[in-house]
């Protein structure tokens, strides 16, 4: 039994006939090709798979696509407007927030979040609003870097 | 612009497309008429397969197909090889099916496959397939294994020892004797789960016409995987293409050729359609090579003097089920030999047992070897210096082999490149304001806190290496590298390189080499790797060997890019190529640098060749190989600072130092961002991280819900630093910087709250150093 949703992801909107178990980062990423989120774990530890819905940051592997019927949805190809980088992705570059990239597209994401709530938050402040998402490859240094920086760019 | 070769931060051009999204990791391929593979995997650490029914999942919704080990093995697909059997150890090998046949000797162990037309189809179709085991005892303990009356796993391998391995140099009994100390330690090196942030992903599109494959592989290797593949899929090599795509961290886990590499090409050949299998982190936590896992019996002599006269241990080494890999090299050549760290220690000895259990593969995990070494020495200096009541940096600083520039052979055997270490020490203790913390210390234990100082001082093998060392210790490959330069009509460049960077930056820095040493711009250059159909034969990223050995033959093709240069600017400006001189991205006649043709006049006048030299090769690219003569040994110094909560046992990280000498540095940027994921790896070690098996070999720590991977607000900001102590073995003077941090900095934690505890009385306690394991520790002592 299939049941019929309508999402806007990235400003397009879409409409579709899923199973009810499917799950909305398979939904982005099989059925819309939006491969830039990612899974990298499958008990909503690691938030690789974090994209924006209605405003807020959301491990998308833990929302069936049905859940999102009629919400808008941000994922990381979505970010950057006009071919030019959005603050915190450019603030990610500039820091080296980055190594393998897997986490990134959540890391990047969840930031938006944050910095959303909290403009200026402390270094402290972004350690801990970063929780949700794991990175094996930078020990979040630069990641944490890359946020505050992206903070002062935000309010620039 | 061309940029600087050495300490130029520049941002990295793999970012981009990283930031984007538009990445393209192996999950994200699709093809034409795709189809899923799912794992039906043992839920007992050690059973016979009495039967396997195949029927039921088979006619499921969406399944195209339902595979066992006999039907894969009747296919011509052989045992999955192992790739290093190490010489004099009497290695047992005993044969390691893709999918088990008759026994299952691990939980996770792959019974079955199953393809289906979607991901969930195959996972439901996975639940289907109905195996009848019937139990056997289990062994999951490396020393335990090895008792009379223990389980065995395989029939030729008694006692489960896969090998004896040791390492003798100097006299250790006599240096035993006649020393004035003797402190020993038990030492739980405790396994590890790699947790690269992608799981493992295969994809797979066998030619049934060609008879070709095709192979999208999460590897950090992959001309090592389509070398391997050759010899169990009995497809030949030339007909094999491995793309690394992108790929999301490995830290080791990506080096091993994997079973379901091999089981997605079975089943794209059996069912002629392209077939993806894509690991769940669960499925990684049991079916993806584990760390470590050493128990460690060591003991280190010295005189009063605190002078380090002799060091010896006994290792067993839990391999898991079967041999992966690399697994026999990592406690044995990587770890037995750099048992003297950083000191002259005259006498050395240790025995290395390798043990199959009823667990997940062993292979290489960050550090792969040398961190359970550099624990041994780092622990037993401590140790040592509490006995002899003396301060452990001084205690380290009297034992430190002095600076050498022309090599250092270390009683293991093995001849270190270059070094300085005591400089390393000198800039951390004066970083951490060493005297003001002991001060701190003492101040602070008035008042019943509890900060704790930890030092390591180490040195460490990498860049590996060269390939006759690599083959007389048993290594199943070579291991030079390979790079090509091609420069287009337009001046623009292509980098071919045979190994393949996932997150370590060579596409930014090796474009930094070329554009520095050859006149263009870094967006000049774009550097290629990771597919075997593009690349020249390299053996991969792994060992801190990328820019250590790959800089090496990309400096070699740039030579040769040069030397021709000079050919055809000779020929345009009417001079000798011996009057040709460069500087600065002009080829120039000698004493009239008025008189010069940029890399861009010639790269044109190559490729359209109209105005050339007679007999000269059009063109302008070129091809290098680069052996080295020598790993190389980078070094440093690092300090950790904490504090334990006695009532609580929490361990809180306050302040984290390294120092690190990783000879020339090309991209600080980069080099700083190796460290400090190499250095929370390690602190993940020692005070969080743990693969737990109960008795019956189930995985306890089997989600990411029970496995600590840290988050960012368990560290404070690691204060960095770099001394440059260049190495001649390869021509940039560089060392490998991958895996110094791990190396370090479980020790150096550790160190710093067992200087904690022991004013609390606590003499021994196993990583990981959790609050309940302190709390319980001070209790217990409290009571005793």
């Amino acid at each position: 039994m299939k049941h019929a949703v309508s999402l806007t992801v990235n400003g397009a909107k879409h409409t579709a006939e899923v199973e009810p178990r499917l799950l909305l980062v398979h939904f982005l990423r099989e059925t819309l090709a939006l491969t830039g989120t990612n899974v990298g774990c499958d008990t909503s530890q690691c938030g690789a798979c974090t994209v924006i819905i209605d405003g807020q940051a959301v491990k998308s592997c833990t929302v069936l696509t049905v859940q999102a019927d009629g919400a808008k949805i941000t994922t990381i190809e979505g970010l950057a407007t006009d071919g030019k980088l959005h603050p915190i992705q450019q603030a990610f570059w500039e820091k080296h927030g980055l190594q393998c990239g897997y986490c990134t597209p959540g890391m990047i994401l969840t930031a938006f979040d944050l910095l959303q709530r909290n403009p200026r938050p402390s270094e402290a402040d972004v350690r801990h609003g970063i929780d949700g998402n794991l990175c094996r490859c930078t020990g979040y240094q630069n990641i944490v870097a890359a946020v505050q920086e992206a903070a002062a760019r935000l309010k620039a | 612009m061309a940029s600087r070769i050495f300490g130029s931060g520049i941002k990295r051009r793999e970012d981009p497309r990283l930031l984007t999204g538009q990445a393209r990791y192996t999950d994200d391929f699709v093809l034409p008429n795709m189809v899923h593979m799912a794992v039906v995997r043992s839920p007992y650490a050690h059973a016979k397969i009495k039967s396997i029914d195949t029927k039921k999942a088979a006619s499921m919704p969406g399944v195209v197909g339902v595979f066992t080990g006999k039907q894969m093995k009747e296919a011509g697909f052989g045992p999955i090889p192992c790739a290093w059997v190490v010489p004099g150890s009497d290695t047992k090998t005993p044969p390691y099916p893709p999918i088990a046949i008759d026994t299952v000797r691990y939980v996770g162990n792959a019974v079955a496959i199953v393809v289906a037309m979607d991901r969930y189809q195959a996972r439901d179709a996975v639940d289907a397939v109905d195996v009848d085991y019937q139990a056997l005892p289990v062994t999951v303990d490396a020393f335990k294994a090895t008792q009379k009356g223990a389980p065995q796993l395989h029939s030729d391998v008694p006692n489960n020892v896969c090998f004896h391995w040791h390492v003798t140099g100097g006299d250790v009994e006599s240096a035993f004797k006649s020393a004035d100390v003797v402190v020993k330690d038990k030492i739980i090196n405790q396994r590890l789960i790699p947790n690269a942030m992608e799981p493992r992903a295969s994809l797979a599109q066998y030619g049934s016409a060609s008879g070709e494959v095709t192979l999208w592989t999460t590897t950090q290797n992959p001309h090592i995987v389509r070398f391997l593949l050759s010899l169990d899929t009995g497809i030949p090599e030339h007909k094999i293409r491995v793309i690394a795509p992108e790929v999301g961290g490995g830290f080791g886990s990506k080096i091993p050729h994997y079973p379901e590499e091999s089981m997605v090409i079975f089943a794209s050949k059996a069912l002629n359609r392209p077939v993806k299998w894509t690991e769940s982190r669960s499925e990684n936590y049991r079916a993806t090579i584990h760390g470590r896992d050493h128990i460690q019996e060591v003991e280190i002599a010295a005189r009063k003097d605190g002078t380090i006269v002799g060091l010896r241990g006994k290792v067993w080494a839990n391999l898991g089920a079967y041999l992966s890999t690399a697994s026999t090299g990592i406690p044995t050549i990587l770890h037995g030999l750099m048992l003297s760290g950083a000191y002259k220690i005259p006498n050395i000895h240790e025995d290395v047992y390798g043990v199959f259990t009823n667990t997940t593969p062993v292979d290489a995990y960050r550090g792969a070897g040398r961190p359970e070494a550099t624990f041994i020495v780092e622990r037993l200096v401590d140790l040592l210096a509490r006995k002899l009541k003396m301060d452990p940096a001084e205690l380290r600083r009297k034992n430190l082999i002095p600076p050498f520039k022309d090599g250092y052979t270390v009683a293991t055997g093995l001849a270190y490149d270059t070094g300085n270490y005591e400089a390393a020490l000198d800039k951390a203790l004066e970083m951490a304001d060493y005297k003001g913390l002991r001060k701190q210390q003492s101040d602070m234990r008035a008042r019943g806190q509890y900060l704790g100082i930890g030092l390591c001082t180490y040195a460490e093998i990498c860049g590996l290496g060269p390939s006759q060392v690599a083959g007389a210790v048993g290594f199943g490959g070579g291991l030079w590298e390979s790079a090509i330069v091609r420069f287009y009509p337009s001046g623009k460049v292509n980098v071919f390189v045979g190994v393949s960077p996932h997150g370590q930056g060579e596409e930014t820095t090796f474009a930094q080499i070329v554009a520095s040493e050859l006149g263009v711009s870094v967006d000049d250059v774009e550097v290629l790797h990771g597919d075997t159909d593009q690349t020249p034969m390299g053996w991969g990223t792994y060992g801190s060997r990328t820019t250590a050995v790959g800089s090496g033959a990309l400096m070699g093709a740039i030579k040769k890019i040069k030397d021709k240069a000079k050919i055809v600017t000779a020929h345009l400006l009417e001079a000798s190529p011996d009057d040709i001189d460069y500087a600065d991205g002009k080829f120039f006649v000698k004493g009239s640098p008025d008189k010069f043709k940029t890399i861009q006049d010639v790269a044109l006048m190559a490729n359209v060749a109209w105005n050339y030299p007679k007999g000269l090769e059009p063109g302008l690219e070129a091809s290098a190989f680069f052996d080295p003569p020598n790993f190389v040994y980078p070094f440093g110094a690092h300090i950790a600072v904490v504090q334990v909560d006695a009532e609580t046992g929490e361990v809180t990280l306050e302040r984290y130092i390294a120092v690190d000498d990783c000879g020339k540095v090309i991209n600080p940027m980069i080099v700083e961002g190796q460290v400090h994921g190499g250095i929370a790896q390690g602190v993940g070690q020692a005070l969080w991280e743990g693969a737990v098996y109960d008795e019956d070999g189930q995985l306890l720590t089997g989600s990411m819900m029970d496995y600590a991977v840290p988050k960012a607000a368990y560290f404070p900001k690691f204060e960095l630093a770099m001394t440059e102590t260049p190495t001649s073995v390869n021509p940039l003077g560089v060392k490998g910087i991958g895996e110094t941090g791990t190396i370090a900095s479980a020790a150096a934690v550790y160190n710093a709250v067992a200087d904690a505890l022991a004013s609390l009385g606590v003499e021994r306690i196993n990583m990981p150093l959790t609050p309940e394991r302190v709390w319980r520790a001070i209790r217990d002592q409290r009571r005793a």
